[in-house]
């Protein structure tokens, strides 16, 4: 009986720790009050709250393409102040192999000048020697591992800071997939995402260069006006203001320096604001660092032109009039809107790399309402049939086994107010399968006591027996499901590994309900029994 | 009250008419996925996009159909979808519809064309977010609260109510501005017929899945199988002995084997949460074959002079009441999913349905067959029989005697 006590004791604490899982301390003890509680910590899926689920690629080629660029200028200035000579640097394929540079035209009595060059200057890359004294310098691959996964994290970082600038709640943002360098965003509540996501894709890479030449009417106007052949460290880029008021026809070319004055990475902020003639434009201010930067450059283009260029579109062009240390406009024909989101997503830095969408799912309101009715629905009638059903079949062993369910549910949803585990439509299916599979330890353990009480066993020894046998089988059987499981969460996204995550917890709690709760009961009504009397089973 | 009292049915030698059975699901699966239907994937699988509309009436397909071709959107799939009272429509878009490039033209297509009676500069009420409505709300002021601090919280109540009113009460159309009145202040719905209008439909919910992601999933899918397959029988030929573990997935395998088939039969879609299920069922299945196994092994124990088809015969009785009750109790649950679990889970639910009565139906007709097949192929070949008192630390395996089959 001492014995008894304690089991019990051990099983109201723990009813009770679940149950503050489930509820925590609720404000009110009414139905919605509850209601509320419980909301407030096992969240709602997507496809039950409704929602926008996106997957995002992030172009990891970008990021390495800048870094190699980075790395030919690099390594022609090095090149220069050693005096090596060569004929050309080129990236043979910057689509497939951005991290590939090769270089000509290097003498064999300097090529080892070159290789220490290269260990020194540009660590991350490997140089090897090929045909006619030309070399190939590549990224080492855990370098260029490292950049692409730096790329991710940089791009969940700002996606993320403009996502909580628009204020919408509770959002996930994560990388998703095995080593696909994408990203996973979840966006409760937001049905309409095409203004978020135009956010969101937007690179914002602001740079303001020295504008050489335009604009020209096409490509070849301003290859036949260099004579066929660009200045070097110059590229011809597309004008075109990205606001929508724009009323551009026909295309505008300019021919813009390769080197930037100042970067998005030097601003300090940026806010909507009005240029000279009252049209919608954004203003920038540069940090300290960035506005000595510019200052110093524009002292030393007064009277030269300036193209400020966004996402490699040029936006416009003016003349430099005076130095200029910490301020600036962008006027490119905007709405209102297109001003605030277009300060918001500089204030938030610019994407790394261009991200494209792969995959976009919308769950409506009225959808999530009407799943979790059903849910709900589908929930209770199978849970009550069950439960009937063994009242029916077991009679008291029947009200024992309810118990044990009943708890089992608790403890289910508890651990998942807990780990704040998300509850998904097919997570409501997982929670009405535990009820289905966990009945299946109670039956047999019943039907083992039933075997050996018709074998003639006493009641204790049955049970003791039923018990005993039973539970070698019950944990295999777990096993293999929760083996299932298992991998079911580790390949699922969303509704698929709420599914997951309910069925092994579940499970799990499904160990000790069956075994040590029913257990229990039995033992208590055991106890309360005359040596020989039935027991109701 | 029970169901099996001492039943002593001879399984074994009924064998033959399990594998006829057995052979012709399968077969007529196998038939129906390499001439017939194939594998019809999901949308997660074969990428492309679905839009699903619930309208205010009861939808015309036809004439959805030909607003769709209208718009130029080709090989478009329009289809009634759930019971007919919640007038809701599939509008299903191939592939070559959805690009990487541009993920969502496709479904904003499909608005553009379904709103035929849209009124030039207005917005269609029942496909906008609150937060275009409160902005809305914000710029025109009917309530004249200015500028003050308290209008963009105001607002946004508001428009949350409206929003809210249509998809929970009125789930997810409004048949008129009008019927606002009762949710919002009159002259906030005088305001709103300036900018907004009732199109007869709303968006209940869109997939939009692009071709990397669903070749992606596709592979996932498999491997997710195969790696839930290997776990089963790692797990059992090291609980057992790997006869068993072998027996238990061949017996898994067929049971996947069938529900694929039976939805390729059934022409119903392969969905992601499909695959949750045949993976849940690869575990569930394998339940029912355990305990019978288990109890082989303590039979074997026992009954050390019987023969093992015998052994067999009387374990797969002895469980039988567990089994069938078992099975029957989750398919309860299961087949309340089927029924009431709505639209969105019926495939899901399916699944399951079939699974479990293919799954409970093997454990018995199937799994304990091989162990005993097995074993006779063995006595055949004059090998000792069967390998199969197991790691239970009584000591190195003995012997058994020889058995004509």
């Amino acid at each position: 009986m001492k014995n008894l006590t304690w089991k019990l004791v051990v099983i109201v604490a723990i009813l009770l720790v679940f149950l503050f899982g489930i509820f925590g301390v609720p404000k009110s003890w009414t139905g919605s009050g509850l209601l509320a509680a419980i909301t407030d910590r096992i969240h709602l899926g997507l496809d039950l709250r409704g929602g926008t689920h996106l997957i995002l690629q992030v172009q990891v080629n970008d990021a390495v393409n800048v870094d190699s660029d980075n790395a030919i200028a690099r390594l022609k200035e090095d090149l220069r102040t050693h005096k090596i000579n060569y004929t050309e640097i080129t990236k043979p394929d910057p689509v497939n192999h951005p991290e590939m540079v090769v270089v000509k035209g290097i003498t064999p009595d300097q090529s080892g000048e070159f290789k220490s060059i290269i260990a020194d200057r540009l660590p991350e890359y490997d140089p090897t020697s090929g045909a006619e004294n030309s070399w190939s310098v590549a990224m080492k691959p855990t370098s260029l591992k490292e950049l692409k996964d730096r790329a991710v994290t940089q791009a969940i970082e700002t996606i993320r800071n403009r996502i909580d600038q628009l204020g919408v709640s509770e959002p996930v943002i994560q990388e998703h997939g095995l080593g696909q360098y994408q990203i996973l965003v979840q966006l409760p509540g937001v049905d309409d995402p095409a203004r978020v996501k135009e956010i969101m894709q937007s690179t914002a890479m602001l740079e303001i260069k020295q504008s050489l030449g335009g604009p020209y009417g096409s490509q070849e106007q301003a290859l036949q006006d260099h004579g066929g052949v660009l200045p070097p460290d110059s590229v011809l880029m597309q004008g075109k203001s990205i606001g929508s008021r724009s009323t551009d026809t026909g295309e505008q070319w300019y021919l813009i320096s390769r080197a930037s004055a100042v970067t998005g990475r030097d601003l300090r902020t940026a806010e909507p604001s009005t240029d000279e003639n009252g049209q919608a434009a954004v203003r920038f201010i540069l940090t300290g660092e960035g506005g000595n930067k510019f200052y110093s450059f524009t002292s030393a283009h007064v009277g030269d032109n300036l193209a400020v260029v966004l996402d490699n579109k040029v936006q416009e062009v003016a003349v430099i009039k005076e130095p200029i240390r910490e301020t600036g406009i962008i006027n490119g024909r905007f709405t209102e809107q297109e001003t605030q989101d277009l300060s918001m997503t500089l204030r938030s830095g610019a994407l790394p790399a261009g991200i494209k969408y792969l995959e976009e799912r919308t769950v409506g309101p009225s959808l999530g309402a009407d799943s979790i009715r059903s849910g709900v629905q589908a929930a209770v009638y199978g849970m009550l049939a069950v439960l009937i059903f063994m009242l029916i079949y077991y009679r008291w062993a029947g009200v024992n086994a309810d118990i044990a369910l009943i708890l089992n549910l608790v403890i289910l949803l508890g651990f998942m107010g807990y780990f704040g585990a998300v509850l998904t439509l097919p997570g409501i299916a997982g929670v009405i399968l535990t009820v289905g599979m966990g009945v299946d330890s109670n039956v047999l353990i019943f039907e083992r006591i039933r075997e050996e009480l018709r074998n003639g066993k006493t009641p204790p020894s049955a049970v003791e027996q039923g018990f005993s046998h039973a539970w070698i089988t019950i944990v295999d059987t777990h096993v293999t499901t929760i083996v299932s499981a298992a991998i079911l969460f580790l390949f699922g996204t969303g509704p698929v590994k709420g599914f997951a995550t309910t069925l092994v917890f579940g499970l799990l709690a499904n160990l000790f309900t069956a075994v040590f709760v029913s257990r229990m009961i039995f033992d208590w009504v055991l106890s309360r029994k005359q040596r020989g009397e039935a027991l109701s089973i | 009250m029970e169901f099996f009292k001492n039943t002593n049915i001879d399984f074994l030698g009924k064998k033959w008419y399990f594998l006829v059975f057995s052979l012709i699901f399968s077969v007529a699966g196998v038939l129906s996925i390499a001439f017939w239907h194939g594998i019809p994937l999901g949308v997660d699988f074969r990428g492309g996009t679905l839009v699903y509309v619930k309208y205010a009436h009861a939808p015309d397909p036809a004439a959805i159909h030909a607003e769709i071709d209208r718009a130029g959107l080709k090989n478009a799939r329009v289809q009634t979808y759930g019971p007919a009272a919640n007038n809701e429509v599939l509008i299903a878009l191939d592939i070559q519809e959805t690009s990487e490039q541009a993920l969502d033209k496709g479904k904003l297509q499909i608005i553009q064309a379904l709103e035929s009676t849209a009124t030039p500069g207005k917005q269609d009420l029942n496909n906008s977010s609150s937060l275009s409505i409160q902005s809305d709300l914000l710029e025109k002021d009917p309530l004249h609260l200015g500028s003050g601090a308290d209008a963009n919280p105001r607002y946004t109540a508001v428009a949350q109510a409206i929003v809210d009113y249509r998809d929970k009460t009125k789930g997810g159309v409004l048949g008129s501005l009008d019927e606002l009145k009762g949710t919002a202040d009159p002259a906030v719905v005088a305001s709103l017929q300036d900018n907004f209008f009732v199109s007869d439909f709303g968006i209940r919910n869109v997939e939009i899945v692009g071709p990397q992601v669903g070749q992606q999933l596709r592979k996932q899918a498999i491997l997710a199988t195969l790696y839930s397959l290997a776990g089963m029988l790692i797990y059992l030929a090291l609980r057992f002995e790997w006869i068993y573990g072998v027996a238990a997935v061949l017996t898994v395998f067929h049971d996947t084997l069938i529900t694929v088939g039976a939805f390729s039969l059934l022409n119903w879609e392969i969905s992601l949460t499909v695959i949750a299920a045949i993976l849940t069922l690869i575990g569930y299945s394998n339940n029912d074959t355990i305990v019978v196994f288990d109890r082989i092994r303590e039979n074997i124990k026992l009954l050390r002079r019987d023969r093992l088809a015998d052994i067999v015969n009387k374990s797969i009785n002895q469980t039988l009441s567990r089994t069938i009750l078992t099975a029957g109790l989750t398919f309860l649950t299961v087949l309340a999913l089927f029924l009431f679990g709505g639209e969105v889970l019926r495939g899901f639910s399916l699944a399951l349905v079939i699974g479990i009565l293919i799954g409970t139906y093997s454990s018995i007709a199937i799994a304990a067959p091989i162990l005993v097949a097995y074993q006779e192929w063995r006595g055949e070949r004059g090998k000792t029989p069967i390998a199969m008192p197991l790691r239970t630390g009584n000591g190195p395996t003995q012997p058994k005697e020889k058995v004509k089959a």
